[in-house]
């Protein structure tokens, strides 16, 4: 080969190999730096301390409210009957049970569609005519209140739970397609064409790059797939509450609308949003920090 | 220091290869006949007219020409990520490695692991890949990146991760689009520096492609300058300034001036209209 005698004409002006391993080991140490990270209490204060304090004021403006009697007592309770509610509630054991009632229920339709709404997506993103086809439709569905789906359900399905998954996944499913759609759509052109160098090509492709590189994007829309499959099911248990189907949230919040019971109703609202935001913060925020700061694109401070 | 230039005409396609020793084995390892694209409808301007091209195994080759000129587009098809319009494309040696301006590192994997998903898609065994991984990575002196997030690399430690990967193809070609653009002087220096050393190392076949006249001069046993609109090799020129070569040398910088002038010429052509 043409280069066997490269190196023996080196004259004395030509960098040694040690010359340029060593400008070159200086050059990566100039140019790579350590972040330090702070303490874990300190990140983990600066993220508590602001919502614990403005759940503190909304609280305070809360019992300020009651004290001035905007409402009259039964509409409006005090923070510390809708805690003693809650209490009853809880030492019955009955808001375990509730509880449990939603969380599975949302928990099976959000797998479901994630099952449909993953491929579906896939489809739209990479077909052109299945995108022509439905794509303004999966858009057009994602702003559609789920709760206009209720009715329809009831009367397809009859007053049970395949109503009530009906419409979880009617709202669900187009986030989740929409979402991986645009995760797709923003993959750099660069990454499929090295891909395809390095024989990444069809199913290769979409395995090693095209689905991994879309992550963010499928993870904002699983984080908004899930939101959404919550909000359709708390719409669905209210409106389809019977006393064949299981006792959730939804239904706790109905009976109290029944009964006249403010601090029930409350409390069902606040499990809700309880529910809603604890999911949010113990399993989607982090998981997409975590993907976002392995690629470089979370600037923390 | 020794210094011969052998000018070649234009016509002289398949040239080089014997007079460097490198030929010898028959099969060269690139070889463009007749090459036309045309991007867009079929009776539009090509940006390719007929490129004849051969670069034989184990040659250095720098494509060289102005911005827009069709350097990409020509890589493209050699790669195969793209079909030309009219001519035939010969590869040998397996599919051919392409390295980008853009380090177009995969940022989901880390740097070891941006090797070995070369080395997987290649067909190397599970158990051989992280070894294999790490011999590549020594040989870009990144010995210690394996567990590095692709954002934590500096750019030119990137596109040395980047030239591992694209040795950890099997392919005998080694395709690069400007790699060295976007870096600063010193780093590109040191690049060239240990891309000639690694050329010669692994004996790969290198089309180089660039707009940098003294780069390609530092690098090439052979340049190929191309015209614009449409694309065509104008000219070429054979190294013969023994390597490593410094980029600022008395040889480098002469041969550079001529070539300069030749593409400034290339490039004065388009404003007559
Ligand atoms: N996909 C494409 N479609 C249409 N025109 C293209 C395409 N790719 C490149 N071109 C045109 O071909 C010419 C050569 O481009 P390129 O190969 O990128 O040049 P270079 O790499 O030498 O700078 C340019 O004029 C560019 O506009
Ligand atoms: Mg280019």
């Amino acid at each position: 080969m043409a280069s066997t005698d490269l190196t023996k004409t080196a004259a004395a002006d030509v960098p040694s190999s040690d010359d340029v391993a060593g400008l070159e080991a200086g050059l990566d140490a100039l140019e790579t730096y350590e972040k330090d990270r702070a303490p874990l209490w300190r990140t983990a204060l600066g993220k508590i301390g602001p919502p614990i304090l403005a759940i503190a004021f909304m609280l305070l403006v809360w019992q300020i409210a009651y004290w001035a009697e905007v409402k009259p007592r039964y509409a409006l309770p005090s923070p510390a009957d809708v805690w003693d509610a809650f209490m009853v509630q809880w030492q019955a054991g009955e808001v375990h049970q509730i509880l449990w009632v939603s969380l599975e229920r949302a928990f099976l339709g959000f797998l479901m569609a994630i099952a449909i709404g993953t491929p579906l997506g896939l489809l739209v993103a990479r077909v052109r005519w299945v995108r022509a086809a439905i794509g303004p439709l999966l858009s057009g569905l994602q702003s559609l209140p789920s709760v206009a789906w209720v009715p329809p359900a009831v009367i397809w399905f009859g007053l049970n739970n395949s109503a009530i998954y009906a419409v979880v996944l009617l709202g669900a499913v187009p986030s989740i397609a929409q979402g991986i759609v645009s995760g797709v759509d923003q993959v750099p052109p660069l990454f499929i064409r090295a891909g395809r160098v390095l024989g990444a090509t069809g199913l290769l492709g979409v395995w090693h790059v095209l689905l991994p590189a879309s992550l963010p994007g499928y993870l904002a829309g699983l984080k908004q797939g899930w939101a959404f499959s919550w909000r359709s099911l708390m719409a669905a248990e209210l409106i389809a509450a019977s006393p064949d189907l299981g006792y959730g949230l939804g239904q706790l919040m109905n009976q109290g609308r029944d009964l006249g019971d403010m601090p029930m109703m409350l409390t069902a609202v606040f499990m809700i949003l309880l529910v809603g935001i604890g999911i949010e913060l113990l399993f989607f925020s982090p998981l997409e920090k975590l993907v976002l700061r392995q690629r470089g694109l979370l600037i923390s401070k | 220091m020794s210094q011969t230039v052998h000018e070649q005409p234009l016509t002289a396609a398949a040239p080089a290869a014997g007079e460097n020793g490198t030929a010898g084995t028959g099969a060269p390892a690139v070889r463009l006949s007749k090459v036309t694209k045309v991007f867009g409808r079929a009776d539009g301007a090509p940006v390719l007219d007929n490129i004849d091209l051969t670069v034989a195994p184990g040659e250095f080759v720098c494509l060289l020409g102005a911005s827009g000129c069709g350097k990409s587009t020509l890589l493209n098809l050699v790669a195969g990520l793209d079909k030309p319009s009219a001519g035939t494309i010969e590869v040998n040696g397996g599919r051919p490695a392409l390295m980008f301006q853009e380090h177009a590192l995969f940022p989901w994997l880390k740097a070891g692991k941006n090797v070995e998903l070369a080395l997987k898609l290649r067909g190397v065994p599970r158990e051989q890949r992280r070894e294999e991984a790490q011999k590549l990575l020594a040989l870009v002196r990144l010995d210690t990146a394996y567990e590095k997030r692709v954002h934590e690399l500096s750019g030119g430690m990137r596109q040395r991760v980047a030239l591992a990967r694209a040795l950890a193809q099997s392919g005998e070609v080694l395709l690069m689009d400007e790699p060295f653009a976007a870096l600063d002087a010193i780093t590109r220096d040191v690049l060239h520096d240990e891309l000639t050393r690694i050329w010669a190392d692994t004996g790969r076949s290198v089309v180089f492609v660039t707009h940098n006249v003294r780069e390609a001069v530092r690098l090439a046993q052979r340049v190929v300058l191309m015209s614009s609109r449409p694309g065509r090799i104008a000219r070429e020129w054979t190294i013969d300034i023994p390597q490593p070569r410094r980029i600022e040398s008395p040889d480098v910088s002469a041969l550079s001036i001529e070539i300069t002038e030749q593409l400034r010429g290339e490039i004065r052509r388009h404003g007559k209209h």
